[in-house]
């Protein structure tokens, strides 16, 4: 188990890191999402040991491992750039961290077989890395970072310059090797559909701050605050601000809705309201949804599904619509919103209320 | 931000530290010692204070010292960084030349600092040498042991040959580090050379120059087993520069108090003006 | 802006090239319509970013002529070509201020400063870079500094065509939609010919009206979204274009039916194949049916990726993907069915057409 207890980075004036603190067990994997200079990389690099933290403790099994220098923590990393040693073969690259623990050879062997057949690398294990190809590459590196059978393994955007399809082999298998060994995992991505597709665990980062840590799906679900929700939604989050009176809701632009009865109990005032572009539809989805008028920017059509760019009283909307709709820029359309995937923000950011709390208390 | 924390790094350190005071500090403190105290042999000492400052800034022999000092520096600096960053911009950007211009280009640098100047004495001899006897027979009057002139034109010509590589390999990687996507981007803008060096190279090269700069100041301002060789600060003093001044003090004259005060006035001024450059060169930059 | 011939271009790097293999790009022909907006979509190494700096004059292909306008630019440079292209790394001139990058390709044409400054305005107002201008360029985000090389392509009012190398790759998510729909809408506003070069799906679909699929040096589809979806001629396109890929399943095919293992499965209409040639169907995850009648299917796992669940299974021995909608749940005894107009045939990877009057 891996535990950050109030972990601080500071340079000069700036906090790279904000009292973060967080537990990680073991045979687990935890994705780090955020965008650029959240805090990822610094957060790998002091659960590492690469960094001491200005202030806070981090944690092995209980004990305090600030004093335990880096070759002593075992732990195996994994950068966005495919390092490996360009002069031995795809073998010996995953043999080096065995042979610099002195493993006898025949248990290097052995290890280094399973890791390259886990990785679909065993046709290349006498080729150079360089005469690879970037997913091959890349391949390799996991495979070194595996075979090494450390306590905890980071990846920093391993596959961040790989192409889109290779991703997504990448990360369809990613998942199964991790749960074959019993290691911390902890993955850095700014993508929020990639955090969706690995599962496991994710935390969300923002300016050097823990928002959110859970159950994936939880906190997409269930962000606790604007700040998660927007962090991990892409396409963008919806937000409008609407004031509730009663069973009502008066959103800015005029549009009035009725406030969803699960939620009836909050206090009736000024909150921020958020939904994601999927919970937009051009026809009613649910027997309750309601009509609001919106003008149409511009669409982006994927093939089987358009992405409708909309301004609705100033507020810049996204609706993933299933099918192909051209329309006009200018346009002005009718959208349907589910009103029970509503999530309630206060005017500090906080989530007030969401659509899955009434799952979850019943 | 990427600083790497560990206590036995330290150790390591350590051999280096004690190489470093023992060589660097230890004898800097004895030349401090050696300014402040008067001698008469016999590893007698009284103390003078400031005595031997006041009195080497107050010398003629020193400001005249100085000013040539900066007048040579000067003048191979304004020749030196130029030529060097032309000829990394003439240089091939990939393909078989790269390594053959390279190694040529080291090869200076690889020759010690006395058989330079040997080399140099030797060819500009007006009778014997290449140079010496090339410039006479094209009817020039060269004789660098009797005119200051031509013995100033030697030790440049001397000095430009030696060091110009060091400027052209390091303004080399600087240009070798820029992305092809630059050059693109400012081919479709329609860019002019000029406009590409301007914009594009020097500034990319900035960093790489700085240090070429301050390498060949502090060098130069140094500099003496060249000249020493090649001219022995002659005819006259037309050579003689800081270090060959200090040296004529401490050893041709034995005044162990000047020259100690005139080698901490000399290391404080380096330090300065070294300053000065970095603070200049790095404002606005990036870090 | 203009209309750009392709004629018969092939390339190699090789100065001496022979065999096929060879060849990075191998015989490209093909129009791009004045003020059209196209993506050039592919892996690495299918000759993707070769082809768009052929058409950028930054390489002179091998073999063939590039027309702009019908007059032959092969031998012209960039700048002759009057093109600006935007790069995966975003280019700017780091001593300059924002506004002085949008002027640089103006001064270095002679543009009057009267005239600088009125079209830099308009570009900083339409790239919403105008409280920027006065800042250097170099400390701004990745997203700024890449409107700003947008920006000096926009700039020139007079350009033929904008090009673009991958210009989202360091871009983050969230700023990758704006970007994208502010892109989207100056090409409709201004109309210049945008030909952009991606190996993202998404990137590509959104951004073009016609969408370039290359492989191996080679176009395999030329067609809209739309098309590269429903009906993908190659089965590359099939696993390149939607995500998972469509899934390709070998069947035997007898007229009407084709049969996959123990099952049959209903074509739109009757084919000839010959009997030597490998016959596969495609299809995509979305048009598979997740239900209680059809085939009998094991379901390996089920991931929920928030506004849908992918789900992995096997069918007939066979791994399969299929889609289920948020909420929707997966049957105790799951089957499933093959919606008819998801359907497509395949002969030796390529598709075979099923249906009449296309």
């Amino acid at each position: 188990m891996l535990e950050l207890v109030n972990v601080s980075k500071r340079v000069g004036n700036e906090a790279h890191i904000d009292d973060i603190s967080m537990r990680l067990e073991r045979g687990t994997l935890n994705v780090l999402l955020g965008p650029t200079l959240a805090g990822k990389t610094t957060l790998m690099r002091l659960m590492a040991g690469l960094e001491r933290p200005t202030s806070g403790d981090v944690r092995v099994d209980g004990a305090s491992v600030l004093d335990v220098p880096v070759q002593r923590r075992n732990v195996a990393m994994v950068y966005q750039q495919f390092i490996n040693y360009p002069s031995m073969t795809v073998y010996d690259n995953i043999a080096s961290p065995l042979r610099l623990a002195r493993i006898d050879a025949a248990s290097i062997d052995r290890r280094v077989r399973r890791a390259a057949e886990l990785l679909r690398l065993t046709p290349f294990l006498d080729r150079l890395p360089l005469s690879l190809s970037g997913g091959q590459q890349q391949r390799t590196a996991l495979a070194r970072a595996i075979v090494k059978d450390a306590g905890l393994v980071l990846l920093d955007e391993p596959l961040a310059n790989l192409d889109y399809k290779l991703r997504e082999e990448l990360r369809e298998e990613l998942p199964k090797i991790f749960a074959e060994s019993g290691a911390i995992y902890v993955y850095a991505t700014t993508e929020p559909s990639e955090a969706l597709l690995l599962g496991g665990n994710t935390a969300t980062l923002s300016q050097g701050r823990l928002t959110q840590f859970g159950p994936t799906i939880d906190v997409y679900r269930r962000p606790v605050d604007l700040v998660t929700a927007r962090t991990f939604s892409d396409p963008p989050m919806n937000v409008v601000h609407g004031t509730k009176a009663g069973h009502v809701l008066e959103l800015e632009g005029g549009g009035r809705i009725p406030f969803p009865p699960e939620l009836a109990d909050i206090a009736d005032a000024g909150y921020l309201i958020g939904f994601r572009a999927h919970h937009l539809s051009l026809t009613p989805s649910a027997p309750d949804s309601v009509a609001l008028s919106a003008r149409v920017n511009v669409v982006e059509i994927t093939g089987s599904e358009s992405f409708v760019h909309l301004d609705y009283a100033g507020q810049q909307w996204v609706m993933l619509a299933p099918g192909i709709h051209d329309f006009e820029t200018g346009r002005i359309v009718d959208v349907h919103l589910d009103i029970h995937q509503l999530i309630i923000f206060d005017h500090t950011g906080r989530t007030v209320a969401g659509h899955e709390r009434v799952a979850k208390v019943g | 931000m990427t600083r790497t924390w560990n206590n036995r790094a330290w150790f390591m350190v350590f051999p280096v530290l004690a190489l470093v005071a023992f060589n660097a500090i230890i004898p800097l403190m004895t030349v401090v010692n050696y300014s402040v105290q008067e001698t008469f042999g016999n590893n007698l000492f009284f103390f003078e204070g400031v005595k031997w400052y006041e009195e080497v800034l107050a010398s003629s022999r020193f400001h005249a010292a100085l000013w040539r000092q900066f007048l040579f520096t000067g003048t191979i600096l304004l020749i030196e960084i130029p030529l060097g960053v032309a000829i990394a911009l003439a240089m091939p950007r990939s393909g078989p030349w790269v390594s053959v211009c390279l190694v040529l280009m080291a090869l200076p640098l690889l020759i010690p600092w006395n058989v330079v100047g040997a080399m140099w004495n030797i060819m500009a001899l007006p009778d014997i040498g290449l140079l010496g006897h090339t410039l006479r027979q094209l009817g020039i009057d060269y004789n660098f042991t009797r005119q200051p002139g031509d013995a100033w034109f030697t030790i440049v010509l001397m000095d430009v040959w030696h060091w110009t590589s060091l400027v052209v390999l390091l303004a080399y990687a600087g240009l070798r580090s820029i992305p092809d996507a630059y050059y693109q981007a400012a081919r479709i803008d329609g860019a002019s050379h000029w406009s590409v060096f301007r914009y594009i190279q020097l500034p990319k090269m900035r960093r790489v120059l700085t240090i070429a700069v301050l390498l060949r100041f502090m060098d130069s301002f140094m500099i003496y087993t060249e000249p020493f060789v090649l001219t022995g600060g002659g005819p006259g003093n037309a050579t003689t520069f800081l270090s060959i001044d200090l040296v004529k003090a401490a050893l041709g004259e034995f005044n162990l108090g000047i020259a100690a005060a005139m080698s901490i006035i000399y290391f404080l001024m380096t330090l300065l003006v070294c300053w000065i450059f970095y603070t200049l060169m790095m404002r606005g930059q990036d870090q | 802006m203009a209309r750009i011939d392709l004629e018969h271009i092939r390339h190699s790097y090789l100065p001496a090239a022979t065999s096929d293999a060879d060849y990075a790009l191998k015989e490209v022909h093909h129009s791009w319509q004045d003020g059209g907006a196209y993506a050039l979509l592919g892996p690495s190494g299918c000759g993707k970013t070769t082809l768009l700096n052929i058409i950028s004059g930054l390489l002179t292909p091998s073999h063939g002529r590039v027309l702009f306008d019908g007059r032959d630019v092969t031998g012209l440079s960039p700048e002759g070509r009057n093109i600006a292209q935007v790069f995966q790394f975003p280019v700017v001139y780091d001593t300059m201020t924002v506004f002085q990058n949008l002027a640089f390709p103006l001064r270095n044409r002679g543009i009057g400063e009267a005239e600088v400054a009125r079209r830099v305005g308009e570009t900083m107002e339409m790239l919403e870079l105008t409280a920027f201008a006065g800042r250097r360029a170099q400390r701004l985000t990745a997203d700024l500094k890449q409107k700003i090389s947008l920006g000096r392509g926009l700039v020139r009012s007079d350009v033929n065509a904008i090009l673009f190398d991958e210009p989202l790759t360091v871009i983050d998510p969230h700023m990758k939609w704006q970007l994208r729909s502010q892109l989207k809408l100056l090409h409709r506003q201004f109309g210049h010919t945008m030909v952009y070069v991606t190996h993202d799906q998404t990137e590509a679909l959104t951004f073009a009206d016609t969408v370039v699929v290359m492989y191996e040096g080679e176009i395999v589809q030329i067609g809209t979204p739309e098309q590269l979806f429903e009906r993908p001629r190659h089965t590359f396109v099939g696993y390149f274009i939607g995500s998972p890929g469509m899934n390709v399943l070998p069947v035997e095919v007898d007229g009407a039916t084709a049969r996959f293992g123990s099952q049959s499965i209903g074509l739109p209409r009757a084919v000839e194949i010959a009997h030597d040639v490998r016959t596969e169907i495609g299809i995509r995850p979305e048009y598979v049916r997740i239900g209680t009648r059809g085939m009998p299917l094991v379901v390996t796992k089920l991931e929920d990726i928030g506004r849908q669940k992918i789900v992995r299974a096997t069918l007939e021995g066979r791994a399969i993907c299929a889609i289920l909608a948020e909420g929707a749940e997966v049957p105790a005894h799951p089957r499933a069915s093959f919606d008819p107009k998801g359907i497509n045939l395949y002969a030796d990877s390529w598709r075979v057409e099923t249906e009449d009057g296309r």
